[in-house]
């Protein structure tokens, strides 16, 4: 779509700088010619505009709202290289099948931000465009980062090659749980459930998101208890075992006392959740990084932002700032469990999480080619509403490297904890070597779970219990590309 | 009790064929295949016995077979694997391991508590095969 010349940039510098309003065209943050440089940092906004007001203006706003703009001109623009500092908007086209929206791209220059901070880059980007009255609607769709703005950031203190190194476990998804209830167990009742949930099987336990120190259970009691699981689990099955500690908590300073004793007492992991702030997890990304943890990061809160398509942050740009702030481990949705994330969509998280060079998939809403520049890789958790009878379904989307996180369809099975996590490890075995040995698994799956079921009793009582539970509900945040699909 | 490291070790022992399967799949991938042995299975005993070099270039998992019936037949009593590695860039790791020998009696761990501050525990792993 070409720019109306009407508003296209005034280059008389007179009229340029006369006192007064101009339209945002005008001012020079629309330029449909523009030629990106590798060293631009680009965005892809969608916007609905309010009635009347021109996409490409619309378009032009957000690239000046984003960088060097407000509402007037200022004649102090003219002390600066004001040129090179706009933010330039370059491209608009009609979202498919979406009247009324637009996606707009817009470049900026390098120069525009600090080095190696989320939070310098976030104050830009979506600083204060996403309340900017002429749009009645925008959202952040995906973002390029280049290599020379990459290399500013350390990433992710361990990555997907050095844990599975550290864990001694190879070939296979991850295997965890949330301890349940998520609130009101003590300490010592707590630390039974991850024992044994660790014992039956899994590789992982994990705190919920919102379990802190709370009157029920204080912090250290937590860490004591659950690091005795920890290890009485590894003695008796000779696994390296782990327990997401979450350390969240409300100033830096008490995150780090949290983190030292978990350090303390042997532990491999901790966990922060995502409402602790871009600061803050760049801050404990650099504990981890000294001090051989793997950090597991919970995307708490991201639902508010993330889930609607018309206004928003699409979960694909957190997933890209937390690769370069450092997690570890990071929340990116099932596509079959109980929460949001339709199949396609899902797989761009996880390429964004995994992949050393991220290619450009529209049907995957991944709008760039995206290099990494050795930057670790984070390992996606697939956790919510997942049970046994969806291994085969969970491994042909998400492959191996992947933590699944069956909580209730661990803790909930009749014969127990440690049967329900055994029932999750043995159907997971089974499919994998079944999927080396050639068989299609996407196809084959029901038949090969009930072959494994036929000698693993708990296995058996677990696709009794939840083999026909599925979430067949249409999802909101899917791709504009390809027709909405649900695998459930 | 049945020590649960690796990939497969919530199946029944895998048989020849099935673990010859495995191999084919690794090889498939262009990665190499090696065999390695040990008696002492700690969890952070990472370095076991080399049965030999990596078999690079291979593509029939049979000389793989031969290799890992000759580890187990020179060591009847050890712990035996099989690691497939993974030489392309942004892996450079093992990228499938599993068991293929455990001995008859599978010793298990002790599990030793040092009291310190507080209740705070320091936690040592004993192999009950190597402890007196």
């Amino acid at each position: 779509m070409g720019a109306d010349a009407a508003i296209g940039q005034i280059t008389d510098a007179k009229k340029r700088y006369a006192a007064g309003v101009l339209k945002y065209a005008q001012m020079g943050y629309w330029d449909g010619d523009y030629q990106p440089k590798d060293t631009d940092i680009l965005a892809l906004f969608r916007v609905t505009p309010q009635a009347g007001v021109d996409p490409v203006e619309a378009a032009a706003a957000v690239a000046g709202e984003s960088s060097t703009a407000t509402w007037t001109v200022v004649w102090t623009d003219r002390l600066t290289a004001a040129d090179v500092y706009r933010a330039k908007a370059y491209k608009v086209e009609p979202v498919p099948g979406q009247p009324g929206q637009y996606f707009c791209w817009v470049a900026y220059d390098l120069d525009l931000f600090e080095e190696g901070s989320i939070a310098n880059l976030t104050a830009s980007i979506i600083g204060n465009v996403f309340s900017f009255k002429p749009l009645k609607a925008c959202r952040l769709e995906d973002m390029r980062l280049p290599v020379a703005y990459v290399k500013t950031f350390r990433g992710p203190p361990t990555g997907i090659v050095v844990e599975r190194e550290r864990l001694d476990k190879f070939g296979r998804p991850l295997l965890g749980a949330t301890t349940k209830p998520k609130l009101g167990l003590s300490g010592k009742n707590y630390g039974r459930v991850v024992y044994e949930a660790l014992k039956g099987g899994l590789d992982f336990v994990k705190d919920d998101e919102n379990i802190n120190s709370q009157p029920f259970m204080h912090w250290r009691d937590r860490f004591l208890y659950c690091m005795e699981a920890v290890n009485k689990a590894q003695a008796e099955t000779g696994e390296v075992k782990g327990h997401y500690l979450n350390i969240t908590a409300g100033t830096m300073e008490e995150m780090y006392r949290r983190a030292d004793f978990a350090k303390e007492l042997g532990s491999c992991i901790v966990m922060v959740d995502l409402i602790v702030g871009w600061t803050a997890i760049q801050s404990i990304s650099n504990w981890c990084r000294e001090n051989d943890m793997v950090l597991h990061m919970h995307r708490a809160g991201h639902g508010t932002y993330t889930r609607q398509k018309g206004h928003g942050i699409s979960f694909r740009v957190i997933a890209k700032w937390l690769r370069l702030a450092g997690v570890d481990h990071l929340h990116a949705g099932t596509a079959v469990g109980k929460l949001e994330g339709d199949p396609m969509t899902v797989q761009g998280y996880y390429n964004v999480c995994r992949e050393m060079t991220t290619k450009t998939d529209y049907t995957r809403g991944l709008f760039f080619d995206q290099e990494w520049a050795g930057l670790r890789k984070v390992m996606p958790v697939a956790s919510g509403g997942i049970h046994a009878g969806q291994m085969h379904q969970l491994l042909d989307l998400f492959g191996d490297d992947v933590v699944l996180q069956f909580g209730g369809g661990t803790i909930g099975h009749p014969d127990g904890i440690q049967a329900g996590a055994t029932a999750n490890r043995v159907a997971l075995e089974a499919m994998v070597l079944a999927r080396n040995e050639g068989r299609d698994i996407a196809r084959e799956g029901p038949e090969i779970l009930i072959e494994a079921a036929s000698w693993c009793r708990p296995l058996r009582a677990a696709l009794d219990t939840w083999g026909e539970v599925t979430f067949d509900y249409a999802s909101t945040d899917t791709s504009d590309f390809v027709p909405t699909a649900s695998v459930a | 009790m049945r020590i649960t490291q690796g990939t497969f070790s919530f199946l029944p022992d895998l048989t020849k064929a099935q673990v010859a399967a495995q191999v084919q799949y690794c090889l498939d991938r262009g990665w190499a295949v090696s065999i390695e042995h040990t008696d002492d299975p700690h969890p952070r005993n990472t370095y076991w016995e080399m049965w030999g070099a990596p078999l690079f270039d291979l593509a029939d998992a049979a000389g793989v077979m031969g290799e890992i019936e000759a580890c187990k037949a020179a060591h009847p009593a050890d712990y035996v694997r099989v690691n497939a590695f993974d030489s392309a860039r942004g892996w450079e790791t093992v990228r499938l391991s599993f068991i293929v020998q455990r001995p008859a009696e599978e010793k298990g761990f002790r599990l030793d508590r040092t009291e310190v501050e507080g209740r705070t525990q320091r936690y040592a792993l004993r192999h009950r095969a190597g402890a007196l």
